[in-house]
C-alpha cells in the first residue's frame, strides 16, 4: 500500500522530468545568466569584468536614447496590437459566417505566414515594400501618390510586416472565443428588441472582450520581442529594442550593456502582460466562472 | 380575428431538407398552444419562423391582423425563451430582464420597477446583482422567462424550455408557468417533444410530424380519440392487439378481439383478414383468467408506486397493462389473468395509416 503510494507520488515527477529538465537548460538557466551577466561591468580594453554593479541600468535609465528606443518599440508594439485587433475582429466574424468548406481554405490562407520561414517571409517583404516594388508601383499607376513611399526602413513598413504575421494569433484567440458563444443569445438580444448593430455592440462583442484581449496580450509580447522583421524591413533606420540588444551584443561586444537591456524588454513585457490579466480578471471573474 | 395565424407556412433549408410543409395554424388571444412531436418534426423551425429568425420559403404570418412575415425579429414584439436560456453572461440578473426595456428606452425609475415585479413573478427577488453563472439551472431558467415577462410582449414564445432541468423540477415548472401565464393572459406557444408537459400546460396541442400538423385539439381529445396511429403512439404508451374480421353488416364490420366481438364503423378490409387495433395501457383491467375478454400470462410485473405496471403475454399478443395502485392483493408474475376492455377504447388502424 504504502509502496504502490509512493510509486504514485512519484511517476508524475518521473514523467515531467525530461520538460522540466528542458525548461531549466534551454530557458531558466540563460536567463539567470543574462540576468547575472547584466550587473557586470564592461571595459572597451578589458572585456567584461565580473563583479556586481548597476552601472549599466544606470547608464541606459538615464540616458535619453534609450528611453526613446523603449518608448518607439512600445509605440511599434501597441500600433500592430490596435491594427490586428481592428483587421481581426470582423476578420474573424466574416470567417465564422462562411461555409464549413471555405471556412477551411480560409483558415489556412490566414495561417499561411506562420508556415513560412521567418527568413523567407520578411525577405518577400522587403522585395514587395521597396521603391520599385510591386506596392509602390500600385500606389504609383493608380496615381494616389506621385513618387514612390517610403515604405522599406520605415515604421509604417515594420509595423505591416509584424501585423502580416502576429495577425493570426489574434484570430484564433477570437475565433476560439467565437466558437463558445451561445448562438440563441444574439437571437435572445434581437428578441428583445435589440437591431443588429446593437446586438453586436451590446451582447456578442462584450462576450468576445476576453478572447480579444488575450490575442491582444499575445500579440503585444511577440512584436514587443520580434527581431527579424525590425532587423530586416526596419533596418539601421528604425531601431528597436531587440535590434539594440544584437548590436550590443555583436557589434559593440558590451554583453553586460545588451543584457541589462533584455532585462529590462522583459521586465516590461512582464508588467504589461500580468497589468492586462490582472484586468481582465477583475472585469470578467464573475462573467466567465 | 386570431391573434396569431400561420397560413401554407413551409420552410426548406440550402441543404434542401423540407423542415416545414404547407403548416396552417390560428392561435388565439390568451391561449397556450403546444407544437408537440418528435426531433426532426419541424416544430422548432416553426417557432423560429414566428420569431423571424428564419425566413419561411413560402406562406404567411399574420399576427393581429397584420402581415409580419418579413418583419426583421428586433420588431415583432415577441418573447422568446430558449432551451439554453440564452442569458447574457456578462450582464447581472437585472441587467438581463431590463435589457428589452432599455431597448424601448424606458426610463430608469419605470425600468426599476418593471424588473423588481418581473423578478417577483418567478420568484427571485433579492438576486438582482447575481450573474448568470452564479445561479443553478433552474434559477436561469426563471431568469429567461422573467426577461421575456417584463417586456410584456404581444406573444411568448417556449422552446423546449424545460430540457434542462430535472424532472421534479420540471413538474413544478410546469404547474407554474401555467399558472403565470394564465393570471397574465400572456397569448403562449410552447415548442416540446415531451407529451406531459405538452398536455399539462396547453389549451391546444399541435401534435407535429414530417413538417406538418397530424393532429390539433384539446389535450383530452389528442389523447383519447386520436385521428392518427402517429398522435396515438407520440401521446403516452400503446398496445396494439390483433383481431379478425367476423362479417361485414350494413353499419359496418363485426370484429372479434380475443374472445368479444363487436361492431366498428366504416371499415373497408375484406372479412376473413387481421385488423390492428390501439388501447392504452390504462384502458385495459385485469380480471379472472375465466372470464376476460382475452386471457395471458403476466411475464414482467413492475411497481411505479402510484401504479403497476404488468406485462402480458396474451393470447392477442404482448401486452401493456397499468392498474391504479389501490392497496390490496395484485397478481403476481407467471399468474395467468383475463384482461377486459370496453370495445369503445379499441382504436382501428385504418389500412391507409397502417404503416405510418
Amino acid at each position: 500500500m504504502v509502496k504502490s503510494n509512493l510509486r504514485q507520488s512519484v511517476a508524475p515527477w518521473l514523467l515531467s522530468m525530461p520538460a522540466f529538465v528542458l525548461f531549466l537548460g534551454l530557458l531558466a538557466v540563460p536567463m539567470a545568466l543574462t540576468a547575472i551577466l547584466s550587473f557586470n561591468a564592461f571595459d572597451g580594453m578589458r572585456g567584461i569584468q565580473p563583479g556586481f554593479s548597476l552601472t549599466n541600468y544606470i547608464s541606459i535609465l538615464s540616458d535619453s536614447y534609450y528611453h526613446e528606443l523603449f518608448l518607439r518599440t512600445g509605440a511599434m508594439a501597441l500600433g500592430v496590437t490596435i491594427i490586428c485587433i481592428i483587421i481581426g475582429v470582423p476578420e474573424t466574424l466574416i470567417l465564422a459566417r462562411m461555409r464549413p468548406s471555405l471556412q477551411g481554405i480560409f483558415l489556412v490562407v490566414i495561417l499561411g505566414p506562420l508556415l513560412i520561414s521567418v527568413v523567407v517571409r520578411t525577405l518577400g517583404w522587403q522585395i514587395l515594400l521597396s521603391r520599385e516594388g510591386a506596392v509602390n508601383s500600385i500606389l504609383l499607376g493608380l496615381h494616389l501618390v506621385n513618387r514612390p513611399v517610403q515604405l522599406l526602413f520605415s515604421m509604417t513598413g515594420v509595423i505591416i510586416g509584424l501585423t502580416h504575421v502576429l495577425l493570426p494569433f489574434i484570430i484564433i484567440a477570437i475565433w476560439t472565443a467565437l466558437q463558445r458563444l451561445d448562438g440563441q443569445v444574439a437571437h435572445a438580444a434581437q428578441s428583445l428588441g435589440a437591431g443588429p448593430l446593437t446586438t453586436f455592440r451590446r451582447v456578442t462583442l462584450p462576450q468576445l472582450l476576453p478572447g480579444i484581449l488575450s490575442g491582444a496580450i499575445i500579440v503585444f509580447t511577440l512584436s514587443a520581442s520580434a527581431f527579424a522583421t525590425p532587423a530586416i524591413i526596419g533596418g539601421r533606420r528604425v531601431k528597436v529594442v531587440t535590434t539594440a540588444i544584437y548590436d550590443e551584443f555583436l557589434n559593440s561586444m558590451n554583453w553586460p550593456l545588451g543584457a541589462a537591456i533584455s532585462v529590462l524588454l522583459l521586465i516590461g513585457i512582464v508588467f504589461v502582460v500580468v497589468g492586462s490579466n490582472k484586468l481582465v480578471e477583475r472585469k470578467f471573474k464573475q462573467v466567465f466562472a | 380575428m386570431s391573434k396569431l395565424s400561420l397560413r401554407g407556412l413551409s420552410k426548406i433549408y440550402d441543404n434542401h431538407v423540407q423542415a416545414v410543409r404547407d403548416l396552417d395554424l390560428d392561435v388565439e388571444g390568451g391561449e397556450f398552444v403546444s407544437l408537440l412531436g418528435p426531433s426532426g418534426c419541424g416544430k422548432t423551425t416553426t417557432l423560429q419562423m414566428i420569431a423571424g429568425f428564419v425566413p419561411p420559403t413560402t406562406g404567411t404570418i399574420m399576427f393581429e391582423g397584420q402581415d409580419v412575415t418579413r418583419v426583421a425579429p428586433e420588431k415583432r414584439d415577441m418573447g422568446v425563451v430558449f432551451q439554453s436560456y440564452a442569458l447574457f453572461p456578462h450582464m447581472t440578473i437585472a441587467q438581463n430582464i431590463g435589457f428589452g426595456l432599455e431597448m424601448r428606452r424606458m426610463k430608469r425609475l419605470q425600468l426599476r420597477d418593471r424588473v423588481d415585479e418581473a423578478l417577483a413573478m418567478v420568484r427571485l427577488s433579492g438576486l438582482e446583482d447575481r450573474y448568470p453563472s452564479q445561479l443553478s439551472g433552474g434559477q436561469r431558467q426563471r431568469v429567461a422567462i422573467a426577461r421575456v415577462l417584463a417586456i410584456r410582449p404581444r406573444v411568448m414564445l417556449l422552446d423546449e424550455p424545460m430540457s434542462n432541468l430535472d424532472a421534479k423540477l420540471r413538474g413544478e415548472m410546469h404547474v407554474e408557468l401555467r399558472a403565470l401565464q394564465r393570471r397574465l393572459g400572456i397569448t403562449t406557444i410552447l415548442v416540446t417533444h415531451d407529451q406531459v408537459e405538452a398536455m399539462t400546460m396547453s389549451d391546444r396541442v399541435a401534435v407535429m410530424t414530417k413538417g406538418g400538423i397530424a393532429q390539433l385539439g384539446s389535450p383530452e381529445e389528442v389523447y383519447d380519440k386520436p385521428t392518427s396511429e402517429f398522435a396515438f403512439r407520440f401521446l403516452g404508451h400503446t398496445n396494439v392487439v390483433t383481431g379478425e374480421i367476423m362479417s361485414r353488416n350494413d353499419r359496418g364490420l363485426i370484429v372479434r378481439v380475443g374472445s368479444t366481438s363487436f361492431s366498428i364503423e366504416n371499415g373497408k378490409e375484406h372479412v376473413g383478414t387481421e385488423i390492428k387495433f390501439l388501447v392504452r395501457p390504462e384502458r385495459l383491467r385485469i380480471g379472472a383468467a375465466d372470464s376476460g375478454d382475452a386471457k395471458g400470462r403476466i411475464s414482467t410485473r413492475l411497481f411505479l408506486g402510484g401504479v403497476w405496471l404488468y406485462e402480458i403475454d396474451s393470447d392477442i399478443g404482448q401486452i401493456r397493462v397499468s392498474a391504479q395502485n389501490m392497496g390490496g392483493e395484485h397478481p403476481q408474475e407467471g399468474e395467468t389473468v383475463g384482461i377486459n376492455w370496453n370495445a369503445g377504447d379499441l382504436l382501428a388502424i385504418a389500412a391507409e395509416n397502417a404503416n405510418g
